[in-house]
């Protein structure tokens, strides 16, 4: 099955630039490689029919916060650190392999019962481009989420605020 | 056990650990806020995998709005961050988070 073959090619790449992100001595390429795997879970969307979300991932997380990371990078260099492990190296990985070990452990245990119909959001045929319905599902007047949408944009703009405030040079005020 | 919902929440768990190992356990602030993007992905694959797999052979699409809030606060937050990190950068020459504790003093 197609969406299976691409699910198994697409999560050991994104599972290993994440990993390449985490151990890798260059931020640099660290950098890269993130970008990697935000383009894999682009198409671990396309495999679960979330064509829009795929979109928006390039898009945004590929495209803006990868370039921002980069320039960050590039702002703060600082060649002969590079990427080190601070001094919790070992007991960081003690409670992310807890952590892993937990929530797969719950995962496999429940019996993940399906549900054969719901009257508060709104479904799309499996057949169907997203794009037009999550149209629906965000501005829908019963169902909606128009606040929560103007919230966003309220924040969006405070933290365009925020950046601007926080990186001017101060010392060149007049 | 057949190919569905299980496998995408194995994969997002798997990432998830992988992100936070490393926000842990990284000195460079940079790094440490990659990480949490991969965090964050790792929760966006859950959302959409339950919103394709809870109902059958249909797309519910709450899981995938959230996954596009989820997306704007993240990358407010990704500006707000990296903009913090900058300006503790031209104050110290360093980013090294290990070094960043005046408010301990």
């Amino acid at each position: 099955m197609t969406v299976e073959l691409a699910f198994w090619i697409l999560s050991p790449l994104m599972v290993g630039a994440a990993l390449a992100v985490v151990l890798l001595r260059d931020i640099f390429r660290a950098a890269l490689l993130l970008v990697l795997s935000f383009f894999a879970v682009a198409g671990i969307y396309v495999t679960l029919n979330a064509d829009f979300l795929a979109a928006v991932q390039v898009l945004i997380y590929a495209g803006a916060i990868g370039i921002l990371l980069i320039f960050a990078i590039m702002l703060t260099r600082n060649v002969k650190e590079g990427n080190p492990f601070n001094r919790l190296k070992i007991p960081a990985l003690v409670v992310s392999l807890l952590v892993l070990a937990t929530v797969i452990g719950v995962i496999v245990s429940t019996d993940w019962t399906t549900v054969s119909k719901v009257s508060q959001s709104v479904v799309v045929p499996l057949d169907q481009p997203t794009t037009g319905y999550i149209a629906t599902a965000l501005f829908d007047q019963n169902k909606g989420f128009v606040l929560p949408f103007e919230i966003a944009s309220v924040l969006l703009l405070a933290a365009l605020i925020g950046a601007i405030v926080l990186v001017r040079d101060r010392n060149s005020k007049e | 056990m057949h190919f569905g919902l299980e496998y995408y929440l194995v994969l997002a768990a798997v990432l998830f650990s992988i992100g936070l190992y490393g926000a842990l356990a990284k000195r460079n602030a940079v790094a440490i806020l990659m990480c949490i993007e991969i965090m964050l992905n790792a929760v966006n694959i859950a959302l959409v995998a339950f919103s394709r797999y809870l109902v059958p052979n249909v797309v519910l699409l709450t899981g995938q709005v959230f996954a596009i809030f989820v997306i704007t606060v993240a990358a407010a937050e990704a500006a707000v961050g990296l903009a913090i990190i900058i300006a503790i950068y031209r104050s110290r020459q360093s980013v090294d988070v290990e070094q960043v504790d005046s408010m301990k003093e």
